[in-house]
């Protein structure tokens, strides 16, 4: 028995032995080199701002010794990202690396901690608010104010600079006009007779941040307030029952097939496929419903422990400049500077033109009713629609 | 066996020396250990440390803010309420009712193609159920769909939407499940349905038996425990599924699987890994208690085998 033993524990200190040395091997080579110090005299990782880097020629200067920026879960057909990096890219030779696309918020804050250290962990972040908030409490996020900071709204920001807001739209309905004698304008007219089998959501509420936008948004439709998301799940229970709500995701292949000829998705999502489908012979038409209005952006952080920091101050100027917000502009999302760009003249008219309408000024809910809105959605929403 | 290895490991102190005549029997077992030590470790690393972090992960709780681990029962006991346990009864019941289902019809049609004597036809459906039984995922659901969906193509042709027909129901997951499950079953099944020797069935037709009694009597105990084996792969398989189910219904119908995805990586739940882990465990746990079931009673029908 004792040899028995002996053996086993063996056999169990040779396998711990060598994913011992599998893990040390592989944080070995993903091992990070220190960070230059800037002409300013701080180093690339703790800059708060331009002036640190002695303007911005000081910040391309550092950010082309580097040469690289790994960006994360920016997929090319949203919101314009593949041109805004083509652009990024060219405009200041810096190779930029493109991982897992398709990912969520949560695969970034996986990634910024699992990454930790290696060079290949992601330099900026494009994250919902909620996680933005919470990874910058867990101090995951390099504070850093970009030369715009000022005419960013208070409320689109964390006051140290850890997240800011970037993009956003509001929830739309994209219909085929095709298939689809009179498109619904409004959530109170997707409950019509005519709609049976026709209305999707681009995902699972419980998991995307759209389609629980979409459910927050037939909250506000169906008198339900920013604290209160149950109408809108009763809406989609009433829908389902009905049989004019599809559970099947829709994305631009089920579109294009018509199996989810009517679509709630963000709005700059919806005109992207619009344009996209023109091509195609589908007319895909976009309202944004008058009953149920909701709009929220999505934000920037840049990583703490970045390995290329100076490409990740010179990225997030990028997308703050005139260039970069007239290039979220063109893929159909409303940038954070919008308001004072028309102001001043530097958003393009053409583009602003071509955003879906919409009356009023958005309002957002708070983290704390965010949060509590999820909670509901997770308790109810399975139960609300099964059967 | 002739006498094989009779290099005796000088690191295994325990092993008896050779004793002439029978100088295999020892050393082949030690040998055969060593060969068997690559999918030992393979299955430490592979299987036992996951399942040792899905373990810990289950009955921890990290403080975002503080960095401290402390132990809890917290994401055990809400795996198993509310939202949570609804989608593992309904996990449960569909692949029950999809591995049964699978076992049936797979059986009967297996037992066609080994009954019809066709090599031909066997070869065909055995490479074909080959093929099917490992096609599954987004792809097997966009085909339903583009096939039997609101506005598939045979739903369309034959007016099932006015028969009632809807592919986003369990029924219709059920459907696509069964696409999959039944070559899985047919794979399992048809060797055990070789095994059944023409010879028996035409004693027991010397004896007077009718082929209801061939059956009951003799064949299904014989096949007792393939069935069984076949049933508890199923059962896992329908179990485990994933991006089928995601496609298809996974914002109405809850399953196990889909919420394990949603804690763990989503746009909408944060700091919910704990529960994904304790969903997990709670898997592991049923998977288990079909395994208890499946053995006892496996060894028990063996007998006939023997």
């Amino acid at each position: 028995m004792h040899s028995v033993f002996s053996r086993r524990t063996g056999r169990v200190a040779a396998v711990l032995a060598l994913s011992l040395t599998t893990a040390l091997a592989a944080a070995a080579c993903g091992a990070k080199e220190e960070a230059p110090t800037t002409p300013a005299g701080v180093a690339a990782d703790k800059a708060v701002s331009l002036a640190d880097f002695g303007g911005m020629d000081g910040l391309i200067a550092a950010a082309k010794k580097e040469g690289q920026l790994n960006v994360i879960t920016l997929p090319p057909d949203w919101a314009n990202y593949g041109e805004i990096i083509d652009t990024f890219s060219k405009k200041y030779g810096i190779k930029v690396n493109s991982d897992n696309p398709d990912g969520s918020s949560s695969d970034e804050i996986t990634a910024v901690k699992t990454l930790k250290g290696q060079d290949r962990a992601p330099d900026v972040l494009d994250l919902g608010v909620a996680f933005a908030i919470s990874g910058a409490q867990e101090g995951l996020f390099a504070p850093y104010k970009v030369a715009a900071w000022d005419k960013i709204p208070a409320s689109q920001k964390d006051a140290e600079g850890r997240w800011f807001n970037d993009y956003g739209g509001y929830v739309s309905i994209g219909c085929d006009a095709k298939r689809i004698a009179v498109c619904p304008q409004t959530f109170a007219d997707l409950k019509k007779p005519e709609y049976k089998g026709k209305v999707a959501l681009n995902g699972n509420p419980t998991k995307s941040g759209s389609a629980i936008a979409a459910v927050y948004a037939a909250a506000l439709a169906n008198g339900g307030s920013f604290d209160n998301i149950q109408p809108g799940i009763d809406f989609f229970a009433a829908l389902h029952k009905s049989g004019n709500f599809i559970p099947v995701e829709s994305t631009p292949a089920t579109v294009e097939k018509g199996e989810t000829p009517i679509s709630l998705d963000w709005d700059y999502l919806n005109a992207g496929y619009a344009k996209q489908f023109a091509a195609k012979g589908i007319d895909w038409k976009v309202a944004i419903p008058a009953d149920g209005k909701y709009a929220n952006f999505y934000s920037q952080a840049i990583n703490l422990d970045a390995p290329h920091p100076a490409a990740a101050r010179l990225w997030e100027e990028f997308l703050y400049s005139a260039e970069g917000q007239n290039l979220w502009l063109k893929g159909f999302a409303r940038p954070v500077l919008l308001p004072g760009m028309i102001t001043d003249g530097s958003a393009q008219a053409d583009l602003v033109a071509a955003l879906p309408k919409v009356d009023g000024e958005p309002s957002f809910p708070t983290p704390a009713q965010n949060d509590k809105a999820k909670a509901d959605l997770v308790a109810n929403w399975a139960k609300a629609l099964a059967g | 066996m002739p006498t094989v290895a009779t290099t005796v490991s000088p690191s295994v102190p325990d092993t008896a020396p050779a004793v002439s005549g029978r100088a295999g029997a020892r050393p082949r077992r030690s040998s055969a250990t060593l060969a068997a030590l690559p999918l030992l470790v393979f299955v430490t690393v592979f299987f036992g440390l996951p399942m040792v972090a899905v373990g810990v992960g289950a009955v921890t709780v990290t403080d975002r803010a503080t960095d401290t681990t402390t132990l809890t029962a917290d994401n055990l006991t809400r795996s198993v309420q509310g939202a949570y346990l609804d989608a593992l009864t309904s996990s449960i019941n569909l692949s029950l009712i999809t591995a049964a289902l699978g076992v049936v019809l797979g059986t009967l049609l297996a037992q066609a193609v080994v009954a019809s004597r066709l090599p031909g036809l066997r070869n065909l459906v055995v490479t074909a159920s080959g093929v099917l039984a490992n096609f599954g995922g987004v792809p097997l659901a966009f085909a339903f769909i583009a096939t039997l969906g609101i506005s598939g193509v045979m739903t369309e042709l034959l007016n099932l939407t006015e028969a009632g027909w809807s592919l986003y129901t369990p029924a219709g997951l059920a459907v696509v499940y069964l696409y999959f499950l039944i070559p899985l079953m047919v794979l399992v099944i048809a060797p055990a349905l070789d095994g059944l020797r023409p010879q028996w069935r035409e004693a027991a037709a010397n004896c007077g038996a009718t082929g209801w009694q061939f059956w009951r009597l003799i064949g299904l105990p014989v096949l007792g425990p393939s069935l069984l084996g076949g049933f508890v792969l199923l059962f896992g398989t329908a179990f485990a599924a994933y991006a089928t189910a995601a496609a298809m219904v996974g914002s109405v119908l809850p399953l196990v699987t889909l919420q394990i995805a949603d804690a763990l990586s989503g746009n909408v739940l944060i700091g919910q890994e704990g529960v994904a882990s304790a969903l997990a465990l709670d898997m592991v746990i049923v998977a288990g208690l079909v395994m208890a079931v499946y053995l006892p009673l496996q060894r028990r029908s063996a007998r006939w085998l023997r």
